[in-house]
């Protein structure tokens, strides 16, 4: 489903992304994995328009997204989690999610000044698809609640949510389970799959948690300085010896 | 609990304000400076809107004034008919000139994509842009400004009511609000400042230059007016007995017949005056109530939620879909037209239009004070600091001066010191109101009403 | 007049723009090391920096009278000269004393450069006011001295030519000042060891500061600096022309498109920003008309001025070349940013 061709990226002197080619199929759960500096979320941010790549070409299916906005992705689809949880932090939890729709009749100004009637029954759809995710992720409790009060995976499970009020095509997530404690990290893990099975969600995941890429990927691909290594089932490339090498370095060999 | 009480505090606090001078100095004056309040809250509802909800610092707000004042004329003064028959069509042409020179290199910008020929073809755009004004701008302009340049000398209006120049100012400060937004608008807070500030220079010097538009600094007098006037007034019947039927006690108590009609016609002649303020004060009060519901509606609905999401985090809603370049210009033409309104009717209440009088210290730099004051973000806080900073900066002067009295009380009446101190007082207005912005930011830097992070 | 004139055609040219554009793009220059200076170690758009020229140069005045009450004069320089280190050192500590009441604030709570660009604002309402207060609205000249080096008619009688040359002991004054205050900054940012301290913190200011620098030190001469560039910038330009507390308002924008055309944050870009604003806004206002009549033959002469835009639009120039920049090439000529 996504194509990513020959991406390459350097910032002054260094090649943070070189020549990287790799395909995410439709349906999948796929692990990016490598060690730090690898250029994993360099092209995270590349394939999601908060960086521009030097050379090499992106496709949606047939379609070339290479050079487009962040908000232009979302339209097609494409939409992301972020490393650091980038949740709004003065709105409300249900706010956070009402926001997320694009094309609301109520973002047009003009609208809110004679469209009104329209508009409170959109608010009516947009709220119940918004409590139904809330419901989901079991944060019911919290509607209400600021965004900034949540805690650290309760943020990244929000992040989550705001991909489901839209029909995604693909979600990246970037490292969606950092820094989140273990029942969280089920729920987290557990809303995954069945968005994957349920609704037909295409996920490409940011991960170290070796357990966490084991438990949801069904295909894992491995990157270093810059480039792809090496493709497969998680199984095989924990025995890979290229991998292995990548992780501990030329001279660490186990 | 006192957070409930702030907006209707700040705004008793204001009314007995102004109450104290309408009792003290004249209830003349306090309609004057009340009504110079209402249309500095609107100007700062306008500047709130681009810096509370999309941080952009408009430090141009005096050239949309400007452009709101330059509308009122061109709507309301009567057409020169014999400049317009002798050079009307060179200007026309002239205008149509540039128009498609702005249209031609935005078209070139966007779609050629050789660098080369795209500089190649802008240049020569620029080129036969000069080569055409040249032709038709300069001896067009000679030519109506050589029309009795003592009386008009310019091309006149439109001939229509002033007030509908009020809407019409909204059209033509958001129309150069976008151009100018769609220049800048990529640029980092400080660097969209100063270009603001460049513009809105320029727009002065072309209406102060360009005669043929609005006589420059001739200044356009004598302005049509939505309320009546004060003379007229005075010969009205039904006016002359109102004053009469409200002072009857008064007029009673004195005995001498022609001394009663002296004292009736001064009450008409000041009556005349507050009546005319207050019609002003009422037309204003309704724009100032039209345009704070309409804000009102948008920013509590889907729109205002999405600017809000921008304003919070700009990565994460850009990443959710929202175009933040687009949001961000739209608030800026937004903005920028309430300023353009509050400038025409800052023109119709002075009845004239004088370039001359546009300092950015009067005007973008003061509303600036209102907006950080009253509370960014809060449309209710923009229009107490509209209300409250201006009212601080007209009494500002007879208090400083007062001030300097009372400090110079001891020395000798005529002594340079004391002679150079009350000269400068009136600086002290400055110096006040760099101070409260001073206190204002490290002290209450919310502002007096900030802005409400509601749970519900 | 003879056709191909070109020795008369050069010296009306240096006379009405060459020699005016050197000496203004001088104090711009100045001036603008002040804003970019500012802008790279503390990290924000100094709009207070045209009222600190103008109290500096109030200053400055203010010395110059008391020193021609007490008999001492520069002679055949303007004693404004003698003046000038006192304005500075006063100027320095009001810079001082403005950062510890004001800005010290909003650093040690990490604010946004917005907020501190209205700050500056409030300070220069307050630097306005008081300039106002003290010294009065009105224009005031301060020039005394030999007026001028070469005078039109001296210069036409010498060399027989028809168009004359004036240089003004100012514009000398200018130029010289001026090169001597931007020799001695660059040595001192070069060279120095305060001077290396400040471009480390101007680049890095964490890694600055993990090296032991100290950050107050480095901000107390930051402020003294451009205390003194403000000061001298301000009084060549008062020197030169006269001296109005609103002119340095007015000056604002042509000091800042130099400091961004050049590249904010870099000095060198500071200065050769001020001479290209200085140069643009002469050179597209000047009615080249008498110079075309030198040059061209007969049927060739113009008959309209040959102006480019009247000089009521000069600031306008600058401000165009800012946006053009700004479009074109944000960071400006060098590169901007760091010291």
């Amino acid at each position: 489903m996504l194509s990513i061709k020959n991406i390459s990226k350097s910032f002054g002197g260094i090649q943070a992304v070189n020549d990287a080619s790799l395909e995410i199929k439709k349906g999948s759960i796929t692990g990016l994995i490598g060690p730090n500096g690898a250029g994993k979320t360099t092209l995270f941010n590349i394939i999601a328009g908060n960086l521009e790549a030097n050379s090499g070409q992106i496709f949606l299916e047939e379609d070339n997204i290479t050079s487009l906005p962040s908000y232009r992705l979302f339209e097609k689809g494409v939409l992301r989690t972020f490393q650091i949880a980038h949740e709004f932090s003065k709105m409300t939890v249900l706010e956070n999610l009402m926001v997320v729709p694009g094309s609301q009749l109520g973002e047009k100004i003009l609208n809110t000044w004679f469209q009104r009637g329209k508009i409170k029954e959109e608010e009516k759809i947009i709220k119940k698809r918004a409590e139904e995710v809330i419901e989901f992720l079991n944060l019911s409790h919290l509607t209400y609640e600021l965004a900034g009060n949540l805690s650290g995976g309760q943020k990244k499970l929000l992040e989550l949510g705001r991909t489901m009020m839209v029909d995604a095509k693909i979600v990246l997530l970037d490292e969606v389970g950092a820094g989140v404690n273990r029942t969280l990290l089920n729920d987290i893990a557990n809303a995954i799959q069945k968005l994957n099975k349920e609704k037909g969600y295409t996920f490409c995941m940011i991960e170290h948690d070796i357990e966490f890429i084991g438990k949801l990927c069904d295909q894992v691909i491995v990157m270093a300085e810059g480039s792809v290594l090496v493709e497969g089932q998680i199984e095989e490339i924990k025995k890979n010896e290229k991998v292995i090498e990548a992780y501990l370095g030329r001279s660490g060999a186990v | 609990m006192i957070e409930k009480y702030r907006a209707p505090l700040a705004f008793l606090v204001m009314a007995l304000l102004l109450a104290i001078v309408g009792f003290g100095q004249s209830w003349s004056v306090a309609l004057g400076i009340i009504n110079l309040c209402i249309i500095s809250a609107i100007m700062a509802l306008g500047v709130n809107l681009q810096w509370g909800y999309a941080g952009l610092f408009n430090a141009g707000v005096m050239g949309f004034t400007a452009l709101g004042g330059l509308t009122a004329v061109l709507i309301s003064h009567q057409p020169i008919y014999e400049a317009w028959s002798s050079a009307g069509s060179g200007i026309l042409l002239s205008g149509f000139i540039l128009i498609s020179a702005v249209f031609g290199i935005y078209f070139v910008h966007k779609k050629i994509e050789k660098i080369l020929l795209k500089r190649i073809l802008i240049i020569s755009i620029i080129g036969i842009t000069l080569f055409g004004l040249n032709i038709f701008y300069g001896p067009s302009v000679s030519i109506i400004e050589s029309i009795n340049p003592a009386k008009t000398g310019f091309l006149g209006g439109l001939g229509l009511p002033i007030i509908v120049s009020w809407l019409v100012a909204a059209f033509v400060a958001g129309f150069v609000a976008w151009i100018i937004g769609k220049i800048t608008l990529g640029l980092r807070s400080d660097y969209l400042a100063i270009a603001t500030l460049g513009i809105s220079e320029i727009v002065i010097a072309v209406l102060k230059h360009e005669d043929w538009l609005s006589r420059g600094v001739k200044n356009v007098t004598g302005l049509d007016r939505p309320v009546p006037y004060e003379i007229e007034l005075q010969e009205t019947t039904w006016f002359i007995d109102l004053i009469a039927s409200i002072n009857t006690s008064k007029l009673q108590a004195v005995q001498i017949l022609s001394d009663r009609q002296d004292i009736l016609n001064k009450l008409v002649i000041d009556g005349s005056s507050i009546f005319v303020k207050l019609c002003y004060a009422g037309l204003f009060i309704l724009v100032l109530l039209i345009i704070y519901f309409l804000s009102h509606l948008a920013l509590q609905s889907p729109w205002g939620r999405m600017l809000r999401a921008i304003r919070d985090n700009e990565d994460a809603a850009s990443a959710m879909g929202k175009n933040i370049v687009a949001k961000h210009l739209q608030i800026f033409v937004i903005g920028s037209a309430i300023i353009g309104i509050a400038g025409a009717m800052l023109t119709t209440l002075d009845g004239q239009f004088t370039p001359g009088s546009y300092q950015p210290l009067r005007f973008t730099f003061i509303i600036w004070v209102m907006v950080i004051v009253g509370g960014s973000g809060n449309n209710l806080g923009s229009i107490f600091g509209g209300f409250f900073i201006w009212f601080m900066w007209i009494e500002a002067e007879p208090l400083s001066i007062a001030f300097i009295s009372l400090l110079t009380n001891g020395l000798d009446y005529n002594s340079p010191v004391r002679m150079h101190l009350i000269a400068s007082a009136p600086h002290l207005r400055l110096f006040i109101m760099g101070s409260i912005l001073l206190l204002a930011l490290r002290f209450m830097p919310q502002g007096v009403i900030p802005e409400k992070v509601s749970k519900e | 007049m003879e056709n191909f004139d070109i020795l008369n055609a050069l010296i009306l040219l240096a006379n009405f723009v060459i020699v005016p554009a050197i000496s203004y793009g001088s104090q711009l220059a100045i001036a603008a090391l002040g804003i970019t200076i500012v802008y790279a170690v503390l990290r924000f758009s100094n709009f207070a920096h045209g009222d600190l020229m103008s109290f500096g140069t109030m200053t400055a005045i203010l010395f110059t009278w008391l020193f021609q009450s007490l008999g001492i004069t520069g002679g055949v320089l303007p004693t404004a000269l003698i003046a000038l280190p006192f304005a500075i050192v006063v100027t320095a500590l009001l810079c001082l004393l403005i950062d510890k009441s004001v800005y010290r604030f909003y650093r040690k709570q990490k604010s946004h450069a917005v907020v501190f660009m209205i700050v500056s604002v409030g300070v220069m309402f307050i630097l306005n006011a008081t300039v106002r207060f003290i010294i009065g609205p009105n224009d005031r000249t301060f020039f005394d001295g030999e007026k001028f080096l070469i005078r039109a008619l001296d210069f036409k009688a010498s060399t027989g030519l028809e168009e004359g040359l004036t240089i003004k002991s100012t514009q000398l004054i200018t130029v010289i000042v001026a090169i001597i205050t931007m020799l001695l900054l660059f040595y001192f940012l070069q060279k120095t060891k305060m001077g290396k301290a400040m471009r480390a913190y101007s680049n890095n200011e964490d890694l600055a500061l993990l090296s032991g620098i100290n950050p107050d030190r480095v901000v107390m001469i930051t402020w003294i600096i451009v205390g003194a560039l403000a000061t001298i910038a301000g009084v060549l330009y008062g020197l030169d022309k006269s001296f109005k507390p609103f002119t340095y308002f007015q000056l604002l924008l042509p000091m800042f498109a130099a400091a961004i055309v050049g590249g904010i944050g870099n000095p060198i870009g500071a200065v050769v920003g001020g001479y290209i604003i200085a140069f643009s806004e002469i050179m597209l206002t000047y009615a080249y008309k008498k110079f075309f009549i030198y040059l061209l033959p007969e049927h060739l002469e113009p008959s309209g001025l040959t102006q480019f835009l009247s000089t009521d639009y000069k600031f306008a120039i600058s401000f165009i070349i800012l946006v053009i920049v700004l479009i074109i090439r944000p960071t400006g000529v060098f590169r901007g940013k760091t010291i």
